[in-house]
């Protein structure tokens, strides 16, 4: 054990690392979002990935996705601190791979490619929903729905056929079937 | 059709609405339309300070021995930014205060205008809520609603950002009791279930070796809570210890206190809280000075945690028995189901614990506060003990600063009641006492209040001692000066080979003079000789004191616990230093 006259306490052991989905109901009010991120970001928890926007516009009530990474008692933290401030309703949590509920990505890319090499990219695309938002005779803007990872593949295998700019969103979550987040 | 307003007095109405007496503060540009209204308002006072910082302890001190919220007003830019070191203060030490600051006009908002800043943005973290109020028709719903967040569940503190042309513009004024406790379903209140008291109870009698471990919110839950706690105490004959911010809330001199708890704690309540079966937290929250080192804290024992935030429960340490609640509310139910089920508990549980306390009782017999006196050199803790021997036949009132001083009054004052210590605990602001004390006379007139104090903290704030002058304060500042940063030196010592860098004071005025300055009394006491005869001398003059107590210089604040340590192997005193690693020395 080290001998030790600090101040303060040596570290003690790091539980296992989780990735989880919380998605948080707030007043859409000035500065919502930097008491959120500012929450984050002074307790040294991470985020991953945030999507916001209202979702109730008489109530004003936005809804928020933050995807962050923690040991358990970090992300039970995150959870009860969530809680406490005040424009906050209510503060659902999920752990990364639970099977009842889906998670979504959109990205778009603008790729530099003629019309031969634009069909191909539009069959690789294929699974993924795309949708073809712009069209020239040298460059085209598709768009695509996913997994992160998925999403992260497809932006390398992309690469090579004249990616030449992503513009990503956050992850959005949602239960299967009728049950909502409560 | 109401009657409409101007901004700034919709703030005086909500003040009034909310009961309050006092506001602690200082002028500047962007609140001079709510200045100029002060005169309309009779039952208002302001109290002003030296230093916005001063206002806001101040303040503290106020709520702290109250229990009410304290009302701050500040400027914009500068004021605002000052009061900041005390708006963390109480956010740490969960203090109800509601600060108001001006703000430049709405117009010129984002343009770096003169004594401009983004108050919202610099209070976001220090602070329960923020509200930055751009109709004025939203302004006496937000003040109400202020001062619900700061009082409602566990306390803080508030901020009401005012831009002038709001405090101009007219608007209406409606008292509305917010709907707050509703939407805020968990964070407020939680009803307490039988299973959880009777899951206490169980604990209760099945435990030989139990410990009570309670903290600051036994005071923030009221005087009720104190009263339950010595009851249940009583009840149960189990051992309590108490963390800083809980002294008070249990009688210090009786025979079950073991006394205060954590890295300067006692001997015994640290050896208890190591070896103990059961380990009843109530309203404290496992601070990193109170744990030491986390994976070797009380290994053996089952938890209970009594709080009112749920996230203070888990946070550091994990427990058996968690219930998120107001102490008073828990312990009066708990009291009594707890008579119900265990007639006579007391004397047929006697025998269970009986070995625990021949435990510590041997612990105690190490005596560990005790020093090593001397008949030539003021010791800071005899100071101490000789200042709580005259002071305790009456409601004495005490502040501190921060270091040393701070935890020998701690060890060596005995507190009886709540609310009748005021010290900065968890963000440790030096300066803090000064300021507290003013606000403590305020709330208590005619009480006994001393600023236990070293004489590097003191100077922070000492600006303040012209606010207790002009409003006729006799608070009372008492000077432990040994000429040294005396806990950075103790550390410099024991860490850094005695390269006392930077910790020593030269030039420090000369306080007796100072405080004649001021216009109120000094008075210097040399020897142990002639101590009694000054102290006496403080407590009887009704004029606000400072009291330069030439102390040892070298002397350091034992017990301890070295951080990195658990509780089982605290330092006693000198003799007992070892060699610190160089893994020890990073961590400071």
């Amino acid at each position: 054990m080290p001998k030790s006259k600090s101040a303060y306490s040596i570290p003690g052991k790091i539980g296992k690392i989780e990735r989880h989905i919380i998605v948080v109901w707030v007043d859409n009010e000035a500065g919502v979002l930097a008491r959120i991120a500012g929450l984050f970001s002074g307790r040294g928890y991470n985020i991953e990935s945030l999507a916001v926007a209202e979702v109730d516009k008489k109530k004003h009530i936005s809804r928020i996705t933050i995807v962050t990474e923690g040991t358990p008692q970090v992300i039970e933290q995150i959870n009860l601190q969530l809680k406490k401030l005040v424009p906050v309703h209510k503060v659902a949590d999920f752990k990364r791979g639970e099977k009842d509920i889906l998670f979504r990505e959109l990205a778009l890319f603008k790729m530099l490619a003629n019309s031969k090499r634009q069909e191909k990219i539009k069959k690789i695309c294929k699974k993924f929903n795309p949708v073809v938002l712009d069209k020239t005779k040298k460059s085209f803007v598709i768009q695509v729905t996913a997994l992160r990872a998925e999403i992260d593949k497809l932006a390398l295998d992309l690469k090579r056929l004249g990616l030449i700019s992503t513009s990503r969103t956050g992850s959005v979550a949602m239960t299967k079937g009728a049950k909502i987040f409560n | 059709m109401p009657k409409l307003i101007s901004g700034a007095e919709i703030v005086f109405k909500a003040l009034e609405d909310q009961k309050v007496e006092y506001i602690f503060g200082y002028p500047g540009g962007a609140v001079l339309p709510i200045y100029d209204e002060l005169k309309n308002h009779k039952s208002i006072k302001h109290i002003l300070a030296r230093h916005e910082q001063g206002a806001g302890h101040a303040a503290e001190g106020y709520a702290r021995s109250s229990g009410k919220p304290g009302v701050l007003l500040v400027t914009s830019g500068p004021g605002a930014t000052n009061a900041v070191t005390a708006l963390t203060d109480a956010y740490m030490d969960s203090v109800p205060l509601v600060c108001i600051s001006g703000q430049v006009p709405t117009h010129l908002i984002g343009t770096d205008a003169f004594q401009e800043c983004d108050t919202t943005g610099i209070t976001r973290p220090c602070t329960k809520h923020n509200w930055l109020v751009k109709d004025v028709n939203d302004l006496a719903r937000v003040l109400h609603l202020a001062f619900e967040v700061a009082t409602t569940g566990r306390p803080g503190p508030v901020l009401v950002d005012i831009p002038k042309d709001i405090q101009f513009k007219k608007g209406k004024y409606k008292f509305t009791k917010n709907s707050l406790k509703k939407k805020l379903n968990g964070k407020a209140k939680h009803k307490i279930s039988n299973k959880e008291v009777d899951k206490f109870i169980e604990l209760i009698t099945k435990s030989s070796k139990p410990i009570f471990y309670t903290g600051g919110g036994v005071i923030n839950s009221g005087p009720d809570a104190s009263k339950y706690l010595r009851e249940l105490v009583a009840l149960t004959g189990f051992p309590i210890t108490s963390t800083l911010q809980g002294l008070g809330a249990y009688p210090g001199d009786d025979q079950q206190f073991l006394g205060m708890l954590g890295m300067h704690g006692t001997y015994e309540a640290n050896n208890a809280m190591h070896d103990c079966d059961l380990m009843i937290n109530i309203g404290a929250r496992f601070d990193d000075r109170i744990t030491g080192k986390v994976d070797e804290f009380s290994p053996k024992s089952k938890k209970i945690h009594v709080d009112i935030d749920p996230s203070s429960i888990g946070k550091n340490i994990k427990v058996d028995l968690a219930i998120v609640s107001d102490v008073s509310e828990l312990l009066k139910n708990l009291i009594l189901r707890f008579k119900e089920k265990n007639k006579n508990f007391l004397s047929s549980n006697k025998q269970k614990t009986s070995k625990w306390w021949e435990q510590i009782d041997k612990w105690r017999d190490k005596k560990s506060l005790n020093f090593i006196n001397s008949e030539k050199i003021i010791k800071p803790q005899h100071a101490v003990q000789r200042l709580y021997e005259l002071t305790k036949d009456q409601d004495t009132f005490v502040t501190t600063e921060v270091g040393q001083h701070q935890m020998w009054a701690a060890q060596h004052y005995k507190f009886n009641k709540p609310n009748r210590w005021m010290t900065s605990g968890g963000l440790g602001t030096m300066g803090y006492g000064l300021p507290a004390a003013i606000g403590v006379q305020i709330a208590n007139p005619g009480k006994l209040v001393v600023d236990i104090a070293g004489e590097a903290s003191v100077l922070m704030t000492m600006q303040e001692m012209s606010t207790a002058v002009q409003y006729k304060l006799p608070i009372k500042i008492f000077i432990l000066n040994n000429e040294y940063m005396g806990m950075v030196r103790q550390w410099q010592e024991l860490l850094h080979e005695k390269n006392y860098s930077e910790s020593y004071t030269a030039a420090l005025p000369d306080f007796v003079k100072l405080a004649e300055s001021y216009g109120c009394i000094g008075i210097r006491a040399k020897t142990p000789d002639e101590l009694d005869k000054k102290i006496k001398e403080m407590i009887e003059v009704d004029k606000p004191v400072i009291f330069d107590c030439v102390v040892d210089k070298s002397e350091n604040c034992f017990p301890m616990i070295p951080s990195g340590k658990p509780h089982n192997q605290m330092i006693l005193g000198p003799e007992e230093e070892e060699e610190i690693s160089d893994e020890g020395k990073i961590l400071v």
